[in-house]
């Protein structure tokens, strides 16, 4: 199974301009599913369609089984694409849909058949073959994107973010038969989102983006509980990472490790105090949003996530801490994440 | 109390009769004194036997159809209106759709060359027509000049354009397509504009080069768009007496005569309102199947 790998990859749109894709080296692994992480105009579609070959690179290489391919058009590349919308052929039915890149790379036309019915099966698509898109819900749309990706058993799958034109109780079953469909099929596979939650559920790795540059490569735990800089500890988890800084430094911690101090027993701990200013009831935990209190960090606000069984009033100060050895630090004039210190709390 | 009499009010407003028909009497008076009056007048005439010059009017029955359908010449005009239309909309559409592909992208110049290849169909048609009667004139033509400068006709040896029978059906053929083109282009490149640009882009990862996009996908999605601009076209075309008019006047021989300028040339030139009348009743049957197609090809495009 080929590779898809960058090197120094770079897209500007418009000369003078800040690139929309910045110098990004990045290599997939056999079979990975390797998911682009950002937020709207990172850079991760640029990124995505300079590798589909939709768009030209400004400067930099694109390798797909170690050969460059730069100036390999589209088919020549033997990738295949999930669009956002689906553009899926709207005069034709699924079953000419999937069977239109046989056609075009002049696959034996006695094999369009069974290759179609094999793609169709594979997705349970296979009583839908005769409708044509407008006749499909939003599902069956993506499963028909799919099937006709998958039909001509590329080497490498793109999906830029397939799952966002579906509603919120679809998206979660949808992704879960991609994962499913992932693991049965094992192709090398890319995929855009701006979503963390389905960028941790899914991805074998995360590249998370922002404005066009790489800021993190890693295994979702890697990358939630590792961050390499300020941007990805917030842009992960939700409430995201508290950051508070603390002269050249910026101290981060995760809502879920702020905790009531006497309930962390085992392990050496950082104590604060937390003025709560709003409590919120989710169900399974409480969010509390706060500030601290104290001389060095007086008034910095702070959140913290909390399973039931506590109680806490509005406007009362109690006594938190942080486990010492999931405090954060970073650096803070370039927001890098930085060796574990020792400091004078308060 | 006061927030429900206006309430009241205002449908009150929206339900009276009054000013509906006010509102909707203009169009209505427009259609009937501009295409009402002149089509049953025209339908009274055939029946009679009107001629320019008299005030007598007596009901002859479909004697006139009867004169018309044994005319030589009306039977020569309507396979040239045939020929004339189908010719010109067949060419129209091919460069059309060529004009409108080569446009789609943006590249330099393109404002100009939009600009350029709309001016046709905006210039007053007569002038264009005129233009084209010098540059096809059978002394002054610089078509003819050009050729004998290349040597490939001798001087007093070149064809002459509007004099001979079926050059003069080809340039009366192409001066019109060069008076249409613009206007196919651009319902064309409208058409083009409602293509998503993932579904061409999908094609091309999916393998399919130029020609497959544009013959299995982009033109069949065009298809409605296509067939408004054909079916304007014909109406265009199929009524048009402009071209040949200023081109011609339906010669050598009648052989550019089509069904309107027969029409004219008849009942107005010749006299006989009666014939002329008659004569442009037949076009009443195509364009009606025209019409209908073009409600339904409309109605097609509401509900998907």
């Amino acid at each position: 199974m080929p590779v898809v790998e960058t090197r120094n990859l770079t897209k500007v749109f418009k000369e003078g301009e800040l690139g929309a894709v910045n110098d990004v080296n990045l290599e997939t692994r056999e079979g990975e599913f390797l998911v682009f992480l950002g937020p709207s105009g990172s850079g991760k579609t640029t990124l995505l369609r300079m590798i589909a070959g939709l768009e030209e690179p400004t400067a930099g290489e694109i390798l797909i089984g170690g050969r460059v391919v730069n100036d390999l058009s589209p088919r020549e590349r033997r990738i295949a694409m999930v669009f956002q919308s689906y553009a899926l052929y709207p005069h034709l039915t699924v079953y000419k849909n999937i069977a239109f890149p046989l056609k075009a790379q002049n696959v034996k036309k006695e094999l369009h058949k069974e290759k179609v019915e094999w793609a169709a099966s594979l997705l349970g698509i296979g009583a839908l073959l005769h409708r044509k898109p407008r006749e499909l819900s939003g599902g069956e749309r993506q499963r028909v994107a799919l099937a006709r990706a998958i039909v001509r058993e590329p080497s490498v799958f793109l999906l830029d973010e397939p799952l966002s034109n579906l509603d919120a109780k679809l998206r979660a079953s949808a992704r879960e038969e991609l994962e499913l469909f992932h693991r049965r099929v094992g192709t090398t596979t890319i995929y855009v989102t701006h979503d963390q939650v389905e960028a941790m559920a899914m991805g074998d790795r995360v590249v998370v983006l922002d404005q066009g540059v790489v800021r993190q490569i890693g295994t979702p735990r890697e990358v939630y509980d590792e961050p390499a800089d300020t941007f990805v500890a917030t842009f992960l988890g939700s409430p995201p990472m508290n950051l508070v800084e603390m002269g050249d430094f910026i101290i981060g911690f995760r809502p879920e490790h702020f905790r009531v101090a006497e309930t962390i027993r085992d392990s050496p701990k950082v104590a604060f105090d937390l003025h709560v200013q709003n409590v919120e009831y989710l169900g399974a935990e409480y969010i509390l949003s706060g500030s601290l209190a104290g001389r060095r960090l007086d008034g910095k606000k702070v959140i913290a996530r909390l399973l039931l069984g506590q109680s806490f009033e509005i406007g009362k100060t109690h006594q938190f801490a942080v486990p010492e050895q999931h405090l954060k630090f970073f650096d803070r004039s370039t927001g890098k994440r930085i060796e574990p210190r020792t400091l004078e709390w308060q | 109390m006061a927030v429900r009499r206006a309430k009241v009010k205002s449908m009150g407003a929206a339900q009276d009769p009054a000013l509906g028909t006010a509102m909707f009497a203009p169009a209505a008076l427009y259609i009937l004194l501009l295409i009402g009056v002149p089509f049953f007048l025209a339908m009274y005439y055939a029946f009679s036997d009107a001629r320019i010059g008299n005030t007598d009017l007596h009901f002859v029955g479909l004697e006139n159809f009867r004169s018309i359908l044994q005319s030589p010449s009306f039977r020569s005009a309507v396979k040239n209106s045939i020929v004339f239309t189908l010719a010109s909309q067949i060419i129209v559409i091919i460069c059309s759709t060529i004009l409108s592909t080569a446009l789609e992208n943006k590249f330099r110049g393109r404002g100009v060359i939009r600009y350029l290849i709309l001016l046709p169909w905006v210039a007053p048609i007569a002038l264009g027509a005129i233009a084209w009667k010098w540059i096809l004139d059978s002394i002054y033509s610089v078509i003819t000049w050009v050729l004998v400068w290349l040597h490939i006709f001798k001087p007093y040896g070149a064809p002459m354009w509007l004099g001979e029978p079926h050059l003069a059906m080809a340039s009366v053929i192409l001066v019109h397509c060069w008076r249409l083109i613009p206007f196919s282009t651009v319902i064309m490149l409208a058409g083009q504009t409602a293509i998503p640009r993932e579904i061409p882009e999908a094609a091309a990862i999916d393998g399919a080069g130029f020609w497959r996009t544009l013959f299995q996908i982009k033109i069949p999605m065009m298809t409605s768009i296509i067939s408004v601009a054909v079916l304007f076209g014909t109406i265009f075309t199929f009524t048009d007496m402009t071209v040949v008019y200023i081109l011609t006047a339906g010669g050598p021989y009648d052989s550019t005569q089509t069904l309107p300028s027969l029409a004219f040339a008849t009942g107005i030139q010749g006299s006989d309102l009666a014939a002329g009348a008659a004569i442009s009743l037949f076009l009443v049957p195509v364009l009606v199947v025209i019409a209908y197609l073009m409600l339904r090809v409309a109605h097609r495009a509401e509900a998907t």
